[in-house]
């Protein structure tokens, strides 16, 4: 086991290493010079927008100015807002719990809805229950989240008056925002669950269990369940990415402060320093999920652990 | 995304060949309706998307199927002609993904094996980022419209069908008539075209299809965004956005964008299904949708 967490995490240094590289690279690639997007309506002149490249270190050699960009984020340092002035880290972690609630939330959801709703489709096949479950799942991936969020608003907040429809803070106010993002994984879920279920169902072992004399609900939580959650674990973990940037979306439509309005903005204004530090949050934030979710995966199926 | 977990490649080589008349029927009308819906959008609407009119807000009816909007300007025409913009970048931009996920997935499944190491470790890089950040930091760079939308999902779906192509390619590698034009010294680059591609089409046609649901969801969250089309241009996701502001009043506005974005998800991904149990015997899920 000891072996297989080292290996994992060896992985991962790698693809946060790249990531940090292509969040270095955005700086250059976007048009125009940094100094003269900071300066942007001062009517600066050549002179000092050559001294502010100079002070920004833009001059040097590009591998310099990694070097430099590695060294302050292992310091924890993320620049400063072109606009505000202010510590992009300080800004970004402010946002980021409200946002990571959400994301939370709307795996809950999914989990919530898609395995309980997979596992009674999947154990018969054909019923009236599992064709329900199948058209709920094709419609769920159907309809983009903002377009639920906004369906959900008009019904349950303009018509009925039961969920606010912009963040006041309470619990009650994250409900909408986290149905409509988790209902389309909540169907992607429903989906593979029942998929699995039926497989399992064929299985020798379940056969066993029944000549055992095992009831089915037993069959169904004990054995079947548990080695469907596996497949369930990994998709919710590769999904993790984008269940946080449709948060990001999400929360402009709710009015939520979080990371996404505040990268929405950012992008528009060109503020890369603050587009870099997203980047990077959300990047390190998927690895750790997966590499939790790998962890899990390995703790539970042994077989997992040799591959 | 879904198609980084796509498993089971196929390794048959035969072209695609929906097997029941039901597909066929429904391949031929959607294409019919692509077709109207990109070359001639004047057909199905009467009015131009932008010609307003007196009646403001109008709720759905025998006069506007769809209502109207502030403007007077009618739903049901801007529904119809903001199909463009969507179709053009989410089919353009899959289009690019698959060639450009092609060329990478078989340049990395034929290279030495150092290169295929650093190939693939970039690949694993860009697929740690999800796709719509990727979609917006080259749209922080190119600028909102069409076309970085188009090139925003070409980028960031390549790397999902590099890693599938790349995978099948290993596979294939080891098969007997590949080895054997290795062995009468066929290049690498004539092995990949003459003999890896055909074997890949089936494949590479279901892979690219089952994206396409999914590059629908892309391309509208972007223009929702506001990065794609620009008023008073229609397009569904800014039209849908627009219209948000108006929602306690008027639901219409909103709500028919919205109705043609789901009914085109729903078709791509019908459609994808499809294509998959007509060509994979074993009916093996590939991932479709989000």
């Amino acid at each position: 086991m000891w072996a297989f967490i080292a290996r994992r995490l060896a992985a991962a240094v790698p693809v946060m290493i790249g990531i940090t590289f292509v969040a270095f690279v955005l700086i250059h690639l976007v048009p125009g010079s940094p100094a003269k997007v900071i300066l942007y309506g001062s009517q600066a002149t050549p002179q000092q927008i050559a001294n502010l490249t100079s002070q920004l270190g833009l001059d040097q050699p590009w591998w310099e100015q990694y070097a430099r960009f590695l060294g302050q984020l292992l310091r924890g340092n993320l620049g400063t807002s072109y606009l505000t002035q202010t510590s992009v880290a300080h800004e970004l972690l402010s946002r980021t719990p409200s946002t990571l609630i959400l994301t939370g939330s709307a795996m809950v959801v999914a989990i919530v809805i898609g395995v309980p709703l997979g596992v009674l489709a999947g154990a018969r096949p054909g019923s009236f229950l599992d064709r329900a479950a199948r058209g709920v799942s094709f419609l769920g991936v159907a309809i983009p989240y903002f377009f639920l969020a906004l369906l959900l608003v008009l019904l349950l907040s303009v018509r009925l008056n039961w969920f606010p429809s912009l963040d006041d803070g309470s619990f009650r106010a994250l409900v909408l925002p986290a149905v409509s993002l988790g209902w389309g994984y909540a169907a992607i879920l429903t989906r593979l669950v029942r998929g699995r279920i039926i497989e399992e169902y064929r299985s020798e072992y379940v056969r066993s269990a029944k000549a055992r004399g095992c009831g089915e609900w037993r069959i169904l939580l004990r054995h079947t369940l548990r080695n469907s959650s596996i497949p369930a674990i990994t998709t919710i973990g590769l999904q993790f990415g984008n269940i946080l940037t449709g948060a990001a979306v999400t929360e402009v439509i709710f009015g939520r402060a979080g990371l996404g309005s505040y990268l929405a903005t950012s992008i528009t204004s060109k503020n890369i320093p603050v587009v870099q530090g997203a980047i990077i949050v959300i990047g390190l934030a998927y690895v750790l999920i997966n590499l939790a979710v790998d962890l899990i995966v390995g703790a539970v199926d042994p077989r997992a652990r040799v591959a | 995304m879904a198609i980084a977990t796509a498993t089971a490649p196929l390794l048959t080589g035969s072209p695609p060949r929906p097997r029941s008349l039901a597909t066929w029927v429904v391949l031929a009308v959607t294409a019919a309706v692509i077709i109207i819906l990109l070359a001639a959008p004047g057909l199905i609407a009467h009015t131009g998307p932008t010609a307003t009119t007196d009646d403001i807000l109008a709720p759905p009816g025998g006069a506007h199927w769809f209502g109207t909007d502030q403007l007077g300007r009618d739903i049901f025409s801007r529904t119809v002609f903001g199909a463009r913009p969507v179709l053009v970048a989410s089919l353009l931009g899959v289009l690019v993904a698959t060639v450009a996920g092609v060329a990478l997935g078989l340049a990395a499944g034929t290279a030495p094996r150092w290169l295929n190491a650093v190939l693939m470790r970039v690949i694993d890089v860009l697929l740690a980022i999800p796709v719509l950040m990727i979609a917006l930091i080259l749209i922080a760079t190119a600028g909102s419209g069409v076309a970085s939308i188009v090139i925003a999902i070409g980028v960031a779906f390549t790397p999902g069908f590099a890693r599938v192509v790349e995978a099948s390619v290993r596979k294939l590698r080891s098969v007997e008539y590949v080895q054997a034009a290795r062995v009468f010294g066929a290049t690498s680059a004539r092995t990949s075209v003459r003999h890896l591609l055909p074997n890949l089409m089936t494949e590479v046609i279901v892979l690219g299809t089952s994206a396409v649901g999914w590059a629908v969801l892309t391309a509208t969250t972007l223009s929702f965004l506001g990065l794609g089309v620009q008023l008073p241009q229609p397009d569904w996701g800014t039209d849908l956005a627009a219209g948000a502001t108006y929602l306690s009043t008027s639901w219409w506005l909103s709500t028919f964008p919205g109705l043609a974005i789901t009914v085109t998800i729903l078709a791509a991904n019908f459609i994808g299904d499809s294509l998959m149990t007509a060509l994979d015997p074993r009916g093996e899920s590939l991932g479709s949708g989000r």
